[in-house]
């Protein structure tokens, strides 16, 4: 191990102590968090749906997701196909075509929600699912990132993470693509 | 090879130089669209450049706080001097774990240490699974740029090595249709494999978990797949707090692409239930690099790539002429660290216009770091013949009025009546692709003497 030296090293290398400024904290006064919210979950290339809107749980399937046959969800209101307790290993998730998880919340400025393990069943759904639907809160939205990490703790549950739209890539030429290795689309459905 | 030599290769193809210059073009202007929309951009990278600079005066504390912390969480914690300590650490974990298949995750770390190379050896599988990554494993040669690592590639190339690696139709280059067919290929590696290892792009000391970036989410389809977790981390990824993500994951991005975040931000804490996960801290010349007062800035980059985009030598030259892993501005600033002998051309892959400090998130001096390691360079006597006779002679004509006189006399009359092959030669490389200028009748002393009868000046 190698750790001594490597500590020794850069106590000698290291530079006088410097000051470690405040959190920065920044007042928006007057900005409509939610409208914000949808329009840059659309800028990131996802769909927001508004759960007044749907007739009931059913009119989500039949109307958005047609032709998706496994749903793996862990919200009690829309439940999916998938039976958890036949899901023995995450690779079991390899067909859902849905998933829907909860996030704890929503960010403006970027249009990402924040997912942990503890709503997914298993870490890997939201990102071996075909489509990922996320409810979300409403009232859960944060104007930006220093408000969101002042709202959670990063080491709660063992994994969690912004998600802001659906997998992209524009490794091919600068193209955008949507749905690298990830979820094909992705909608926030507020309630 | 010297970056100029292979630069002029480059630039040979007129056509590709313009396209180039112009996708990377492209990607900064998206980044001034994204900047611009944050009222409070400069007092965020102002912030984002003191934390990296406390951060750093603290270094060994805020490392030890982090591994108590990732241990608590039961995470195993290595350290490793260099690369080949590395490796060796990474294989003992793989072996333990009879590990045949390793998907990876975009990580220049592991470039850094040729950890591909050295596992293939030992018989491991390694698949790159970042489609840019995966495009130039497939391809056999290093990432032309530290995010957009096949930006060098035109989509018939890309479709033309699928043709022959992946079976896709011949003659193709649609850039959907080739992601669709590198999606399916990647998806059978990320179910084959055992293990899945990735960099780190922050890790918390106040915490003791990682966050790692990407857009694709190749990175958690392998790290949630795999029962084993490997992230490999250079020691300057170090943040103290939690809200300091706050600050970074705002520039991050948009620095990097013009995004107003990455897909996904992935904070790893704790294995998964019957999991293994490691956490590698890789020293590699990163703490002797502390100790150079001039340059230990360079320490603070968070690799958004953003320096690369706007540099116009970087834009016309493409990554591959800089011979380094890293290349570009920050690269120009760290490799002569590592080896200046070898290096010793980067700090004049630049025409010091600083653009690079105006776009850096964290502020590095980076365009005055180019400049010092040039005087380090002429005084280690590493400056090729031509640079350090031609700086000599011009030292030595510009330290005497009278010297400089007579030379600016000559020079004038030379490009004035000189035929074309006497000034535009091999010797004189400001006449390489360029016109030189008109030269003046007379000096401005001559002028001013003539104009205003005063005293030669």
């Amino acid at each position: 191990m190698s750790k001594e030296s490597i500590l020794a090293a850069i106590r000698r290398n290291q530079p006088e102590a410097r000051p470690l400024p405040d959190p920065p904290v920044f007042n928006r006064p007057g900005v409509d968090v939610l409208a914000h919210f949808c329009q840059m979950v659309h800028t990131v290339g996802g769909n927001v749906l508004y759960a007044r809107d749907l007739e009931s749980a059913d009119t989500l399937f039949t109307h958005y997701y047609p032709l998706e046959k496994s749903i793996a969800s862990t919200c009690p209101d829309y439940p999916g196909t998938v039976d958890w307790a036949a899901i023995a290993h995450p690779l079991d998730l390899e067909t859902v075509d849905l998933a829907i998880v909860s996030a704890r919340l929503g960010v403006a400025e970027n249009g990402a929600v924040w997912v942990t393990e503890a709503d997914c069943g298993h870490r890997v759904l939201p990102f071996i699912a075909q489509h990922l639907l996320i409810v979300l809160d409403m009232h859960q939205i944060v104007p930006d990132m220093h408000t969101a990490y002042q709202s959670i703790r990063i080491d709660e549950t063992g994994f969690g993470a912004f998600i802001a739209g659906p997998s992209k890539t524009a490794d091919i030429e600068q193209a955008l693509v949507i749905g690298a290795q990830g979820a094909r689309s992705l909608t926030v459905l507020l309630r | 090879m010297q970056h100029a030599q292979k630069a002029a290769h480059f630039i040979a193809d007129e056509a590709r130089t313009d396209w180039h210059d112009e996708a990377l073009w492209f990607v900064r202007h998206k980044r001034d669209l994204a900047a611009n929309s944050i009222p409070e951009w400069e007092s965020l990278r102002e912030c984002a450049s003191q934390i990296k600079d406390h951060t750093l005066s603290n270094l060994a504390n805020y490392l030890e706080q982090f591994e108590a912390n990732a241990r608590a969480n039961g995470v195993h914690v290595h350290w490793a001097a260099d690369g080949a300590e590395h490796n060796q650490i990474v294989w003992d974990i793989l072996r333990r774990h009879q590990v045949k298949r390793l998907v990876k995750s975009k990580s220049m770390l592991t470039e850094e240490c040729g950890l591909n190379d050295f596992l293939e050896q030992q018989g491991v599988e390694v698949t790159d699974t970042d489609l840019g990554e995966r495009i130039i494993q497939l391809r056999d040669e290093p990432p032309s740029h530290i995010v957009l690592p096949a930006i060098h590639l035109k989509k018939e190339e890309v479709g033309a090595l699928f043709h022959e690696k992946l079976h896709t139709e011949k003659g193709v280059s649609d850039p959907k249709y080739l992601t669709e067919a590198a999606r399916g290929h990647l998806r059978a590696r990320f179910i084959a494999a055992e293990a899945a290892l990735t960099g780190v792009n922050f890790g918390i000391a106040e915490t003791g978990g990682v966050v790692v970036c990407t857009n694709e989410g190749n990175a958690d389809m392998g790290i949630h797949l795999a029962s084993l977790q490997i992230h490999s981390m250079g020691l300057e990824k170090l943040i103290p707090r939690q809200a300091d993500l706050g600050v970074f994951t705002r520039l991050l991005a948009r620095s990097g692409t013009g995004q107003p975040v990455t897909v996904y931000t992935s904070h790893h804490h704790r294995p998964k239930p019957g999991g293994e996960m490691h956490i590698i801290l890789v020293d590699n010349g990163r703490s002797a690099h502390l100790g150079r007062k001039d340059f230990r800035n360079g320490l603070k980059c968070i690799r958004c790539g953003a320096c690369m985009n706007t540099c116009p030598i970087y834009r016309r030259s493409g990554g591959h002429s800089y011979g380094v892993l890293i290349p570009g501005p920050i690269g120009s600033i760290l490799s002569p660290g590592f080896d200046l002998a070898k290096n010793s051309d980067l700090p004049f892959a630049s025409t010091l216009c600083g653009s690079c400090s105006d776009v850096c998130p964290v502020k590095i001096d980076i365009h005055q770091q180019l400049y010092k390691w040039r005087q380090i360079v002429a005084q280690e006597g590493e400056l090729p013949p031509v640079k350090k006779w031609g700086m000599a002679a011009a030292g030595n004509i510009l330290a005497s009025s009278r010297r400089y006189t007579f030379f600016g006399k000559a020079a004038r009359i030379a490009l004035d009546k000189l035929p074309r092959f006497l000034v535009y030669n091999s010797l004189n490389t400001w006449g390489k692709r360029r016109e030189l200028p008109q030269a003046p009748r007379e000096s401005f002393s001559e002028w001013y003497q003539k104009n205003k009868g005063g005293k030669r000046v």
